[in-house]
């Protein structure tokens, strides 16, 4: 395959406005990616999936990464695509693309209207991290139940409070039960009940 | 549309506009908790009369945050978790995972492990891939026959198997930089005997199954995946092979040492499930051709590189990617290491290949009998343990 930087001059000759950055991974890895800004990279994807050159006809892998705000820069969800060719048997081309942490503006374009392969994926990335893919067919919660509320893989996920469940508890998991309150068997409803009235 | 029979409500039937009885689809939910899904799978199925006119795959019954437990400990802690992902294979989850963290931290594995690390995986894909024809055989109504046969021959390797790492299914046997415990002359004598007796038994088991009526009537031409929906749903392993997509990630990536053996990608042309039984018979034939190549070419030396320390084991920041030839398809792991940290991953991601494999599931079923939708699925080859994590 091409080095990364003809990449990055090719892609950002075709799709004009393109902001496209390289990132390296670890030295002994040797999988540079090219950040794309949100706007272009739908446009960026399908140029690497047509171009004879390239060829991207398999997207093997999509993840989502969340880094949390630091002091020097904003934190970030970052959404990794691992692209293959098997046309031209090469690879990989990551590709990534970065949106806020704000539920609000956490949205992508999404990738699955030029590969099948995204569509599952991108159902897991939204739920377990709340990005908004536009242009998916079908963006549903996946692994988690559809009353889930929160995104569990996002680093500051607090998990709900949980006291070990007793069939009767007492003494500090009672304690724990009264102050952070929660779904209890009736027999533990019961104990509350007397406790409060002491 | 069919009234009620009450005392009020004389019971009618209201005729369509050609004339005939109104009917109506119906939704049927296949699962969680039926044995044809090989887990808690669930598939919710449209039906006009028995043809299936959509169907939505439904998952995560068996959902435990694997990734997020990872990210919690260290770098070594989630390799026993490895195992039950894909518990039938553990041995290749261990390598996907080893490959991955080596890939990171630019560690050279020596020769011997190498060898070791291929010979494992290759029995277990022999153990998958028999096992898998029982399961399909299972599927189409061959009660128990078939499963025992795989099961007798599957004895013999878990015997292997526990014989080197102590534990049947959930081996926990890769290290980074080789493998836990060497193997003994005598484990390789053991190797030896069961890729020796192995053709045998696919002799038999074909005898039994390739050109098996009933095998031919409910698989051929059932449940067609064409090439090109292959490659773009990302499918891969056995089910793309089947549709004729030549592409193996041990002869794309030549992990490990399998640059070094002679082996051929075998390819089916229609894509239909009968295809994907011949693919892993055939598969199989070519697993037994590394073995023994392996087996012959073994090097005596250290099982795991004497450098890396697994004790307060840190990896450079940075990111990476690795993959294998997992029996069911492509098995990848993305990680993720910290600036000023890595001594846990702060991203680990699992690139599941049955999970990706369940994406065109409903474009096999549609316009097939629902009876046809149990044998897709088995062709399709999943593991809940690694579609849920």
């Amino acid at each position: 395959m091409e080095a990364i930087e003809k990449i990055k001059d090719l892609a950002a000759q075709t799709v004009s406005g393109a902001k496209i950055e390289i990132i390296n991974s670890t030295p002994a890895a040797q999988q540079p990616a090219l950040l794309v800004d949100r706007e272009h990279i739908y446009a960026v994807a399908k140029f690497l999936k047509e171009d004879l050159r390239f060829q991207m006809d398999f997207c093997s892998c999509v993840t989502g990464v969340d880094y949390l705000p630091k002091a020097d820069k904003p934190g970030c969800i970052e959404i990794v695509y691992h692209l293959y060719s098997v046309a031209q048997r090469q690879g990989p081309l990551v590709l990534k693309v970065r949106a806020p942490r704000e539920l609000e503006q956490c949205h992508v374009p999404s990738l699955t209207p030029l590969w099948r392969g995204c569509e599952f994926q991108e159902r897991e990335a939204y739920d377990l991290y709340g990005v908004k893919f536009d242009g998916h067919p079908d963006l549903r919660r996946i692994l988690m139940w559809d009353e889930f509320t929160d995104y569990p893989m996002r680093k500051d996920y607090v998990p709900p409070a949980d006291y070990e469940w007793e069939p009767t508890p007492h003494d500090d998991t009672l304690q724990r039960a009264v102050d952070e309150g929660g779904i209890m068997p009736p027999t533990a409803r019961e104990e509350l009940a007397k406790a409060k009235k002491k | 549309m069919i009234q009620p029979l009450t005392d009020e409500k004389p019971y009618t039937l209201t005729p369509g506009s050609d004339g005939l009885i109104e009917t109506q689809t119906l939704e049927v939910s296949i699962g969680p908790q039926h044995p044809s899904t090989h887990g808690v799978f669930r598939m919710d199925c449209v039906l006009d009369g028995e043809t299936v006119v959509a169907l939505k795959p439904v998952m995560g019954y068996l959902h435990r945050n694997h990734e997020q437990l990872a990210e919690k400990m260290v770098w070594l802690g989630s390799m026993p978790y490895t195992d039950r992902l894909d518990y039938f294979n553990s041995m290749t989850n261990n390598w996907a995972y080893a490959l991955a963290v080596e890939k990171l931290a630019g560690i050279k594995v020596p020769e011997r492990a190498e060898y070791i690390r291929v010979i494992m995986s290759e029995l277990t894909r022999l153990l998958n891939h028999t096992c898998v024809i029982g399961f399909m055989l299972q599927d189409l109504g061959a009660w128990g026959t078939p499963l025992l046969y795989a099961f007798r021959e599957r004895e013999k390797i878990l015997d292997l198997f526990e014989a080197v790492s102590g534990s049947r299914m959930m081996c926990n046997y890769m290290r980074f930089g080789g493998v836990r415990v060497n193997l003994t002359d005598q484990d390789l004598v053991v190797a030896k005997d069961i890729v020796s007796r192995y053709p045998g038994f696919l002799d038999e088991f074909e005898k039994l199954l390739t050109s098996n009526e009933v095998l031919l009537a409910r698989t051929q031409r059932v449940g067609i995946l064409p090439k090109e929906l292959a490659i773009n749903a990302s499918i891969s392993g056995p089910v793309a092979r089947a549709s004729g997509v030549e592409y193996d990630v041990r002869k794309v990536d030549k992990y490990g040492v399998y640059g070094r053996f002679d082996f051929r990608v075998p390819v089916g042309d229609i894509g239909d499930v009968y295809d994907r039984y011949y693919i892993r018979v055939l598969e199989m034939r070519e697993s037994l051709k590394i073995l023994q190549q392996a087996l012959r070419d073994i090097p005596q030396g250290p099982h795991i590189a004497p450098e890396v320390k697994l004790r307060n084991f840190k990896v450079p920041p940075g990111d990476g990617y690795g993959r294998i030839e997992a029996p069911k398809g492509e098995l990848g792991f993305y990680l993720v290491s910290e600036e000023g940290g890595g001594k846990q991953p702060y991203r680990y991601h699992v690139r599941p290949p049955s999970f990706v494999n369940l994406t065109t599931l409903e474009d096999m079923c549609l316009g097939h009998k629902v009876a046809d939708v149990v044998i897709v699925l088995g062709s399709i080859d999943i593991v809940l343990g690694e579609v849920d994590r």
